[in-house]
């Protein structure tokens, strides 16, 4: 009898184990878990100044860039099995682009704008569109391997960048401009965390009402078979580099917000890792094809509550990454053909009997 | 001495999960002769090969070798080397990046007292071996700077050198020319007069009767017989290899409906592919279904792939009803009416992870664009009506494509082509790998479309299942279409024309 | 015989970069004339401040030679700098001992990465990102601030920093002020120069060299003439990482500081020398003596924007990455070609 409710318990938990958001939700869950632990005041959420505090509604709001650079790199990962490793530098040209037409060249402090907020921001948005474009060219028409093509505009975004702003810091202190990094005024919530859900909505609904999302994984799982039955797959290849790179430029203007300034050597940096840690951390498999957008906005979120809490623990922003890269390579290294056939091997074992039955 | 037995595999079996690749197969080598194996696809020759070489591990039987009084098994391709028996593939397994002498001596440079590698040394032993060989190249030179039949050759020497005693050439010259092809024989002769073992795998009947000695063939991984090329003329190994006997060949009536309308469908002229399918000229009526035979190997896969656009024609024009059709890519040929389905299920046609559903309605929703998707309860009514229109036998409408039986597969890309209510379609091996009640329902759904309209293309290994379905069929071989066969169509007919030569 | 023309693509890239040298290098020596571009120890200069990158490039080449990738070097010579500017500058170690356990680091890091990338065949690139995020982190563990090393603190480490070898007199030339100048160069170049040799000569002579160009040729076929793929990539992996810490003393001789923005972007440069030499990103093809113009010519486009004055130092990066993106282009090309050609 209590053997039989131990079979049930066992089966039930590999069945939930198997589910394609257990992952995300489970990592999520046991950072949360040893925060509430550690320090028992995590959850609770005030109104201070007439804006939302608390630890919960920090990570929400600084795990914006992440969760909109995971959207872009989840579309790139799954048509290409390559990561665009550019995203943190292209980041920091787009902050750079935006603040520079704001302020006009050569100004590192400005109080009155040279054109039109709105311009500036949709120019810097433009400017990771065109870096976008750039890497889809590199590995779509010229067949270049994607890391080595966005190789390229790790290290020169971020030179043009510093070029544009003179190497300099560019100031903008002017009050409308903070408000996508920080509040608007009257509204509790923090702005970026509309700017996420923005950006998350139009790409889902982009994927919901276009067949785009069919066509990504249709190329990522079977290139060959994709254009047998008339999909044009280095359009679609094309196509999710643009759209990593806009919203690599939506993340940097929202980190360049926050601090009212383009920063060319400090925004973005390491966000890349972040980036490809939260598709690893949303179930999402680094050899492309079916993938799952929810699950790397969640691994965003936790890769933020990771962050928050390595700095409440004292850990500084350089010293950070050596936690996650472990984690990235414990990820993937568990995705390693190697793992994947010796599980295929044991869960065969069991079913072989089922599959019998089914087959014919 | 001449009959002295070289390698003998004797009962060998091999299970993958579900399929009985290898049931009881047995091959004899003797030492100095050139050893045919031939089979239709899928009838266990790379599997048999495989299990040799240590590819694979089998399940029965015994592998014995000259030289060891024990049968032997080999674990890895490396072990197999090392005891002699060594396999050139169609793709050279070579370094196309390091020169002619260092792919001779790789893994085992000649060094000098201090233990570099003496380039000296290794390429004035490259020299001598391909002297001995009568190969004519710079062993100095990159490799990749010869043409394939050399590259073939530069790896039938490395095995040579390295002791071989069993050499395989598993289809070494599918993408050779004639040219190349006859220095290679005078190699592979030259070798047997040194008592070398040779297995040649091949389906090109003109070159197994210029060269070898003796012929195995395998059919659907059983073994069909072992003959000598003398006793062996082409139409009854032809018919060995499809498995008929000779006496009971007429017992089939075409069933194929006669088309009654003369509209042109579609018609090529002068189409060719370089390097896979000479110019050819074809035609297809409205509502027709027309056969394209050959052994595997024949082009008959390359035609149909070309008609397609999925190999961009290089020579002619083609038609498709009155309207000249020039596609860059696969789109344009679907949009204009085509539907193909490929003859390699897994690599060509099927999405793997995705849901029945979605590997169902990608061709419409390919043809429609990217901005018009489907809504959804048209997908669900689709991929329901196509599921119980072919009897696809799957759980559930979103069960991942690779968990259906092979069968079920090949009609979930069957319905993926009619979705988009093609007027042309080809069908490459439609029924390969399936079972017999699903093969007849193929053959009735065959039917039931060219009588709604539909022209279609049909290949298939089984002549009779063409024989029921087709009212005329092309005739491949070599990678060229060498006729057409129109009115009374027989077995016999049929297979001599597949076999061709003089004799009959 | 039929013989078939030597010169075919790879030895073109090769050629176009040789004449991209000089040619950059005479357009530096025409422009610059007055700021004595055109003297001799400019060019010592040049391999003074790259021998660094020499022995990196040289790693990455062999890396690179079996078709993966290396991007973890840089964050790894910053580690090294701010191991030695620790332990000299902060903790007063004696300098031998603290070498040893660089070079001990070094093999360390590529036993891990190798591993990871040879025996479970998981993507060099992943591998070695997460290895440089791993590295540039653990620097600032080790310490977040700019320490540098003083001769107070070793003497023995300073003394090598400051050695100049002096090359024949009759080299010697009038500087400006009419004073005779004896070109020199420091130990580090000897040490990059040897580490070219040796690599040279292991790429061209031994078992595991040609071992290394037979994996990038085609991986498939050297399991099939009895090599060992996994072994080959891991020691290539170490190699690279061993190298890179040589470069990393190397380095730090040179700046004699540490600090966690060290050498950023220098797995760039590395590449970009390496490519630009002749390297393809496939594998296969490549040699060191390509690489070693890759690296002249980075370290001109470097000397160039800093004899210059102006020039923000950001356009060495761009230039740098420009070229390499020009040359993986022309890579790509010729691969295309040749494709469509068979």
């Amino acid at each position: 009898m209590s053997s039989q409710k131990w079979g049930a318990v066992v089966g039930f938990l590999k069945r939930v184990v198997k589910m394609k958001m257990f992952l995300p939700f489970f990592c999520l869950i046991l950072v949360l878990l040893i925060n509430l632990i550690k320090s028992p005041g995590f959850f609770s959420i005030d109104i201070k100044n007439g804006v939302l505090f608390g630890r919960l509604i920090d990570i929400l709001n600084r795990g914006s860039e992440i969760a909109i650079l995971a959207v872009g790199q989840t579309l790139v990962i799954a048509v290409s099995a390559g990561t665009d490793i550019s995203v943190g530098s292209v980041m920091s040209l787009s902050a750079c682009f935006c603040c520079m037409s704001l302020a006009g060249y050569g100004v590192s402090s400005t109080n009155t704008l040279a054109i039109p907020m709105i311009l500036g921001i949709l120019g810097g948005i433009l400017m990771g569109g065109i870096c976008g474009v750039f890497n889809g060219t590199l590995v779509s028409k010229l067949k270049i391997q994607p890391m080595v093509a966005t190789l390229i505009l790790f290290t020169a975004a971020r030179a043009i960048g510093l070029l544009l702003c003179n190497n300099q810091i560019t100031y903008i202190r002017y009050e409308p401009y903070k408000y996508l990094g920080n509040f608007i005024p009257g509204c509790p919530i923090p702005t970026s965390i509309f700017v996420t859900a923005g950006v998350i909505l139009v790409v889902a609904i982009l994927l919901k009402k276009t067949s785009l999302g069919l066509y990504i994984q249709s190329v990522g799982i079977n290139k060959r078979a994709a254009r047998l039955l008339g999909i044009n797959s280095s359009k679609i290849i094309f196509l999710c580099y643009v759209i990593c790179g806009l919203c690599a430029g939506v993340a940097g203007i929202v980190a360049s917000s926050r601090i009212y300034s383009a920063d060319a050597n400090n925004i973005g940096l390491t966000f890349e890792l972040d980036a490809i840690l939260a598709v690893a951390l949303g179930g999402n498999s680094m050899a492309g094809g079916k993938f799952n957008l929810a699950g790397s906005i969640i691994g965003a979120y936790t890769i933020q509550a990771i962050t928050t809490t390595l700095f409440a623990m004292g850990v500084s922003t350089d010293q950070a990454p050596v936690v996650k890269a472990i984690i990235v390579i414990l990820i993937v290294a568990l995705q390693a053909p190697v793992f994947k056939t010796w599980f295929a091997n044991r869960s065969l074992k069991g079913k072989s009997q089922v599959k019998e039955t089914v087959g014919a | 001495m001449e009959d002295q037995i070289l390698l003998t595999m004797r009962g060998v079996s091999k299970t993958f999960p579900g399929v009985k690749a290898l049931d009881n197969v047995s091959i004899t080598l003797r030492k100095g002769e050139i050893h045919a194996l031939m089979g239709e696809n899928g009838a266990g020759k790379s599997t048999l090969i495989k299990v040799l070489t240590g590819v694979h591990a089998f399940e029965e039987g015994e592998i014995r070798l000259d030289g060891f009084d024990e049968p032997i098994i080999n674990h890895t391709p490396i072990e197999a080397q090392k005891r002699g028996i060594v396999t050139v593939y169609q793709e050279v397994n070579l370094c196309p990046n390091l020169s002619v002498a260092e792919n001779l001596f790789i893994g085992r440079e000649p060094k000098t007292k201090l233990g570099y590698i003496d380039w000296r040394k290794m390429n004035k032993l490259s020299r001598e071996l391909l002297k001995r060989l009568d190969i004519d190249v710079d062993v100095t030179q990159t490799l990749e700077n010869y043409s394939l039949a050399i590259q073939q050759m530069v790896a039938i020497a490395r095995a040579v050198d390295m002791d071989c005693k069993a050499l395989i050439l598993d289809e070494p010259t599918s993408s050779l020319d004639e040219n190349e092809v006859s220095k290679l024989f005078v190699l592979m002769r030259h070798l047997r007069e040194k008592g070398v073992g040779i297995i040649f795998v091949t389906h090109f009947l003109e070159q197994v009767y210029a060269v070898c000695d003796r012929i195995t063939v395998l059919r659907n991984g059983e073994f069909a017989g072992e003959y000598t090329v003398a006793e062996m003329p082409r139409f009854k190994l032809v018919a060995t290899m499809l498995g008929k006997d000779v006496d009971d060949l007429d017992s089939i009536k075409p069933e194929g409906c006669e088309s009654n309308c003369d509209e042109i469908a579609v018609e090529a002229v002068g189409l060719g592919h370089k390097g896979t399918i000479k110019p050819f000229d074809f035609h297809i009526r409205k509502g027709e279904v027309v056969g394209v035979t050959g052994l595997l190997g024949s082009g008959r896969t390359e035609m149909v792939r070309c008609l397609y656009g999925a190999d961009h024609a290089q020579s002619g024009t083609l038609k498709m009803k009155g309207k000249v059709l020039k596609a860059k890519a696969p789109i344009d040929s679907i949009k204009s009416g085509m539907g193909y389905l490929p003859d390699d299920r897994k690599a060509d046609g099927l999405i793997s992870e995705l849901s029945v559903r979605e590997n169902i309605v990608l061709a419409l929703q390919a043809r429609q664009g990217v901005f018009k998707t489907l809504p959804l309860a048209k997908q669900y009514e689709l991929a329901d009506s196509f599921i119980e229109m072919l009897h696809i036998k799957t759980a559930t409408r979103e069960t991942p494509v690779s968990q259906l039986s092979g069968g079920n597969q090949q009609k979930v890309i069957l319905a993926r082509w009619l979705c988009t209510h093609p007027d042309f379609l080809i069908l490459d091996e439609p029924t390969r790998g399936i079972d017999i009640g699903t093969k007849t329902e193929f053959q009735k759904l065959i039917l039931k479309f060219a009588s709604e309209g539909m022209s279609v293309v049909f290949i298939s290994s089984e002549i009779e299942e063409m024989l029921r379905t087709c009212t005329r069929m092309c005739v491949m071989r070599d990678g060229e279409k060498v006729g057409e066969i129109d009115g009374e169509m027989t077995q016999e007919i049929v297979m001599s024309a597949i076999a061709g030569g003089e004799e009959k | 015989m039929k013989r078939k023309s030597r010169i075919n693509s790879n030895t073109l890239l090769l050629l176009i970069t040789i004449a991209l040298f000089i040619v950059m290098y005479a357009i530096g020596c025409v422009i610059y004339h007055e700021k004595g571009f055109d003297h001799l120890q400019t060019f010592l200069n040049i391999l003074i401040t790259n021998a660094g990158l020499l022995c990196v490039a040289c790693g990455m080449t062999c890396v690179m030679l079996t078709g993966g990738i290396d991007i973890s070097v840089g964050s790894l010579i910053a580690m090294d700098c701010m191991i030695l500017a620790y332990g000299m500058g902060v903790k007063g170690y004696p300098c031998i001992p603290l070498l040893i356990f660089v070079l001990v680091i070094g093999l360390v890091f590529g036993l891990v990465q190798g591993f990871l990338v040879g025996y479970l065949d998981i993507q060099p690139f992943i591998i070695t990102m997460a290895g440089m995020f791993f590295a540039r982190g653990m620097t600032a563990v080790i310490c977040t601030k700019q320490l540098s090393i003083t001769q107070d603190a070793n003497a023995l480490f300073y003394s090598w920093a400051n050695y100049k070898i002096f090359l024949p007199k009759f080299l010697g030339y009038l500087n400006s002020k009419g004073k005779l100048q004896i070109p020199f160069i420091r130990p580090t170049v000897l040490v990059a120069l040897s580490v070219v040799l040796i690599i040279f000569f292991v790429l061209k002579f031994t078992k595991f060299g040609r071992a290394l160009y037979a994996v990038g040729g085609n991986e498939a076929s050297a399991k099939l003439m009895g090599l060992n793929v996994r072994s080959t990539k891991l020691k290539a992996y170490i190699l690279s990482s061993f190298l890179c810490s040589i470069g990393g003393i190397c380095y730090s001789l040179n700046t004699m500081s540490g600090s966690v923005q060290q050498a950023v972007g220098l797995e760039m440069d590395a590449i970009a020398s390496s490519v630009i030499g002749g390297t393809l990103l496939t594998g296969g093809v490549g040699s060191v003596f390509g690489s070693l113009f890759g690296v002249l010519i980075n370290g001109t486009i470097g000397t160039l924007v800093n004899t210059n004055g102006k020039l923000l130092s950001s356009w060495a990066n761009i230039a740098t990455a420009a070229l390499l993106c020009f040359f993986i282009i022309l890579q790509s090309v010729f691969a295309l070609v040749k494709e469509r050609k068979s």
